[in-house]
């Protein structure tokens, strides 16, 4: 619980948090609400050279109507999601699942940019960028690209963001009256899900899975049975098709996939 | 008006809640060194050579010791104490702060960094190569019992000792033999961590000129704790001040005398430095003792109405690696228990110790007694189902007295119970529970076959507090006795000085105490200060444990605060030229029977006591009075429970629904802080019902050691308890009191599995482990149904 040495750098801009990454590479990491991160140090499973703090940089802190999209600032704390309107009307289930992040201390201090860019398969806001069929933008020194969701998550704790590129801004497409729902089963409030399932359906039915792959999950064989009429029960039959799910105190394999199951079939009920 | 029954706001908590509270943590010293523990990574190893140069070299680094080093250095004269030698042959392998030639369990410590703060001490014990030959790790109780692996490669055998209570054998023969109805029920006690708010830690002041040494350490005992680094470092007891600052909570787990306490104090005295240490989250795991660790078998024999005729336990209990203060006997607490409520013709007991490759178990809140209280009333519900009757009539079947009240009543777990009134208990808690409508409801649920299924769990408990009488520990073999200290002090200005031999850490004795000397004094409770934990200013005190503080510690300064109004009676006799035999005493105020314009303040006295200048011929100035109290009698406490859970039969999941607690502890000084230590202890019961439990792989790593995966209930899990009391005065003390400090663990584990395997009866489900987690009341579900997920 006491983290090995490094050097500290505070970004001042984004800018010039970039080009503190070029400058350092692997060594480097970038803070921001330090919820991920700060825990790993700690263990001293995580011994980044250089912390890049991002923490101050206001001006990636917004949510704002980006016309068939809303435009989120990477630097939004979860507590700001919970408690926006704009989100209310627009992307209701993203506001619902920041809601679901931990305790109120972690929302206030804790990123949306941070949870995604970490690619933890165990948070709740991979699962909503991916059912909600969001792209994020990484802005590099080679200027800015937009990632969806879909190619964002690329395994355990791995992104598609390069070494020199920071996550600035999140997209989620305006969801109309899409109805939505998710399940996240834990414990304890505070905790990860053991499974989660966040579900929107509407014209591009969406829906993903926390916690059963190595990185955060669509439910694919779940969205074309929406597609195709199937009912709740039907669809959530293959929930677990193709998943990995980890296998540790809180549930096996076996336990997992029937949680899936049950948390999809929910979902989509509750969502219809 | 009377202070005593009224729940005043606690003195402690505006220094509390405003963060001004200083814990060892915040106390610093000018040169101090931070120690950095290199702790085994294997729970059974040959430790052949140790490397330090690197770590020596690295900056900040003042010096690195290993076991050999600082035996060479003479900084103990014997191992870590044990205190509690059950039996004469108990096996106790020496314990050393620093292990040298083998490894016990992970997190062992085979050498100390000393660095100039915490971070350079954790880079440079990382730095300290280690060469283990590993060894077979005796990872669990049942390894141990098998005695194949050894956990101590030189001892031979795992079982550390066998300790029978089996008052007449031929009796509890007779009563098996004659039974219509026979319990025969395992269950597992699985290991907690006791996870207090604030960690443990410690910081050693050496006095280089002077020769003593000042500890201060998050403990609960800083008297005991004295006492023992004078046994085991040679240090002179009167060189050796152990203060015990704002602690943050102990639960049993700083009930100990513990290797980094040794080290501190040996490390601060030869280095002439002040040395300190605070042990992380997760190295708490194994740098503090765990608590429960019992495998049970518990046997009922009943008739064919289902009145007990003989109870028969054998307890398998893990001591861990190694003895520490309390380990063996901690089982044998709970032994008197298990009979429970009831009335028991016949009784057995037998405990095996056995050394296991994990982290030493020791105290945890309740010990002993709440794991007594959960295998008689599990097997009360087991008993139940096999005679057909409900789980409130079995029990009313066999409350002792028949659930009248009773005082002074032997049992024959050979102990005398000082008072009970069982019955009134069970019947409030089942009609503040609703029991008659949650039972239709449960019925209404099962026929829909609706897959959130109700249950509904009883539990009646009778436990030991007030520990101890001295000549009872001394039949029991441990190595001190069980009275309580107490002065009390009028100064001159009128305000009252307590000096207490217990020592809270969150119990809130400052305003009990407070509340106890208003009324026997007349003054006001804010007139009375406490002073405690700190060996010089407190020097004769037994600590705070066992739920014993209110009535040995509370006895002890009522009785003093007696002797001092006698001796002020005196004194206002002599100034009002009255007869002692003529004063009374009220409110404070001295008065002359028949003389209505005489009377005298105590306050008035004591500044007469001070000033000396007209006592009566023969009396010493000053009002001060001292009484070290040693009860006749243990105190035993009771109540009934009742938890009502729902389970979503497709997850598995257990919600606790509601909470009914009817509690017992006699006479209450404190309503507020009564309830507060209920809370918290159903909370920590519960707990070890549905959430906590250390986890060890095969061998012997915890695999949850952090508050990540060892999950401790946050009050979002818990419903609002409902909670009532009796009031069955004691007997075994003046005040009445009996304690309440574990009562509520005692009660809740019992109460919520019971509930559980009641959700699942018509499963066929009759027990469920600890912590029933949703993975497995799921799989004992899926399993009933045949195994289709």
């Amino acid at each position: 619980m006491i983290p090995a040495s490094f050097e500290y750098v505070e970004a001042s801009s984004a800018d010039a948090a970039i080009a503190a990454l070029a400058e350092h590479g692997d060594e480097a990491k970038l803070l921001a609400g330090g919820h991920s991160l700060i825990p790993l140090m700690r263990f001293r499973l995580a011994t980044p050279g250089v912390l890049v703090d991002i923490g101050r940089l206001d001006d990636l802190s917004y949510i704002n109507d980006g016309g068939d999209h809303v435009a989120i600032g990477a630097l939004t704390r979860h507590r700001a999601l919970e408690t926006s309107e704009l989100l209310a009307a627009e992307a209701p289930l993203l506001r619902h699942v920041a809601s679901q992040v931990g305790d109120p201390q972690v929302r206030h201090r804790g990123t949306l940019g941070g949870s995604l860019a970490h690619g933890d398969p165990a948070s709740d806001l991979p699962a909503a960028l991916l059912a909600m069929g969001g792209s994020v933008v990484a802005k590099g020194p080679g200027g800015e690209r937009v990632i969806s969701a879909d190619d964002f998550f690329t395994g355990f704790l791995e992104t598609a963001l390069g070494e020199d590129e920071l996550l600035t801004e999140v997209r989620i497409p305006k969801a109309g009256s899409a109805g939505w729902s998710y399940q996240k089963f834990n414990r304890r409030a505070q905790d990860w899900a053991i499974v989660g399932a966040a579900v929107q359906l509407g014209a591009n039915p969406g829906v993903a899975l926390v916690n059963m792959g190595p990185a955060p999950m669509r439910a694919v064989g779940v969205e074309a049975a929406i597609s195709s009429g199937s009912s709740a029960a039907e669809a959530a039959a293959v929930a677990a098709d193709g998943t990995e799910p980890p296998v540790d105190l809180n549930g096996d394999e076996e336990y997992r996939s029937h949680l899936a199951r049950v948390l999809v079939e929910r979902g989509i009920s509750e969502a219809s | 008006m009377s202070a005593v029954g009224t729940p005043m706001l606690r003195k402690e908590d505006p220094t509390l809640l405003t963060g001004e509270g200083k814990y060892v943590d915040d106390i610093q010293a000018v040169g101090q060194l931070w120690m950095g523990m290199v702790r085994s990574p294997y729970a059974h190893a040959k430790v052949l050579g140790i490397e330090t140069a690197d770590a020596a070299a690295a900056p900040g680094v003042h010096a690195v010791y290993t076991g050999a080093d600082l035996e060479a250095m003479g900084l103990w004269i014997g191992p870590l104490p044990c205190a509690w030698p059950v039996t004469p042959d108990m096996v106790n392998p020496p314990h050393f702060p620093v292990a040298t030639a083998e490894v016990n369990h992970v997190g062992d410590i085979v050498a100390v960094v000393l660095a100039d703060d915490r971070y350079r001490a954790a880079d440079a014990a990382e730095l300290v190569v280690v060469d283990y030959d590993p060894l077979p790790a005796v990872a669990s109780i049942d390894a141990a019992v098998a005695d194949e692996a050894m956990a101590h490669s030189d001892l031979g055998t795992n079982k550390a000792y066998h300790w029978p209570l089996i008052p007449d054998p031929d009796a509890l023969e007779a009563a098996f033999a004659n039974a219509t109805h026979h319990v025969d029920a395992n269950f597992v006690q699985q290991r907690m961590i006791p996870s207090a708010m604030e960690p443990r830690g410690v910081l050693a002041v050496p006095s280089p000129h002077g020769g003593d040494v000042t500890l201060y350490s998050a403990t609960q005992v800083p008297h005991i704790l004295k006492v023992m680094l004078a046994a085991t470092t040679g240090i002179p007891e009167s060189k050796i001040r152990v203060i015990a600052p704002a602690v943050g909570g102990g639960f049993g787990g700083k009930l100990n005398v513990n290797p980094d306490e040794i080290l501190a104090v040996t490390l601060a005295n030869k280095l002439g430095r002040p040395v300190r240490w605070t042990e992380t989250r997760s190295e708490a795991a194994f740098s503090t003792h765990q608590g429960r660790g019992q495998n049970q078998r518990i046997e009922l024999a009943a008739d064919g109405d289902g009145k007990l005729l003989g109870v028969r336990v054998h307890l398998d209990a893990d001591m861990g690696a190694y003895m520490m203060l309390i380990t063996p006997g901690v089982p044998l607490l709970g032994s008197f228990l298990y009979t429970g409520v009831y009335a028991v013709p016949a009784f057995g007991f037998t405990c095996d110790g056995w050394f296991t490759n994990l982290t030493p178990t020791d105290a945890y809140r309740g010990a002993g007694r709440p794991e007594a209280s959960y295998a008689i009333e599990r097997a009360m519900d087991i008993l139940a189902s096999k005679v057909g009757i409900g789980p409130d009539e079995i029990r009313r079947l066999n409350y002792l007295a028949g659930g009248e009240h009773f005082e002074n009543l032997d049992v024959p777990s050979t102990l005398t119970f000082d008072s009970g009134h069982y019955g009134p208990t069970l019947d409030r808690a089942l009609e503040l529970a609703g029991y008659g409508d949650l039972r239709a409801e449960q019925q209404a649920r099962r026929d829909a076959g609706s897959s959130k299924q109700l249950g509904i769990g009883l539990c009646t408990y009778v436990e030991i507090c007030g520990l101890a009488p001295s000549r009872a520990l001394g039949g029991l073999g441990f190595g001190s006795g069980g009275w309580e200290h107490a002065t009390v002090r009028m100064l001159p200005t009128g305000k009252v000085e307590v000096v207490s031999g217990s020592t809270p850490h969150g119990q809130g004795h400052e305003t009990s105490w407070s509340q106890i000397v208003a009324d026997k004094l007349g003054v006001a409770p804010e007139d009375v200060e406490v002073l405690h934990s700190d060996t010089a200013i407190s020097p004769l005190g037994l600590d705070t444990y066992g739920s014993r503080s209110l009535s040995v510690g509370g006895v002890a300064v009522a009785s003093a605060c007696d002797k001092v109004v006698e001796k002020a009676k005196l004194m206002a006799a002599h100034s009002m030229e009255a007869s002692a035999d003529d004063m009374e005493f009220n409110g404070g105020v001295f008065s002359v029977a028949g003389s209505p314009d005489k009377a005298m303040a105590i306050q008035e006295v004591a500044f007469g006591a001070f000033t000396a200048h007209d006592l009566p011929d023969g009396m010493e100035p000053n009002l001060q009075e001292q009484t070290t109290w040693d009860p006749p009698n243990f105190a035993f406490p009771f109540g009934s429970h009742v938890a009502v859970v729902e389970i979503d039969e497709d997850t598995g999941n257990v919600e606790l629904l509601n909470y009914v607690a009817v509690d017992d502890c006699g006479i209450q000084v404190n309503p507020m802080i009564v309830e507060g230590q209920v809370h918290g202890g159903i909370a920590q019961g519960v707990g070890q019902a549905l959430w906590e439990g250390a986890n060890y792989d095969e061998d012997g790593n915890c695999t949850n050691p952090s508050f990540m995966d060892y999950l401790v209930p946050s009050s979002m899990e818990m419903p609002n308890f409902t909670l009532d009391f009796t009031v069955t005065p004691s007997t075994s003390n003046p005040l009445g009191v009996k304690g309440v400090g574990e009562a509520g663990t005692i009660g809740s584990a019992a109460a919520v599995i019971n509930a559980v395997c009641d959700a699942l009866s018509p499963h066929g489900i009759t027990d469920i482990a600890m912590p029933a987690t949703p993975q497995r009341v799921w799989r004992a579900i899926n399993d009933a149904k045949g195994g289709a997920a």
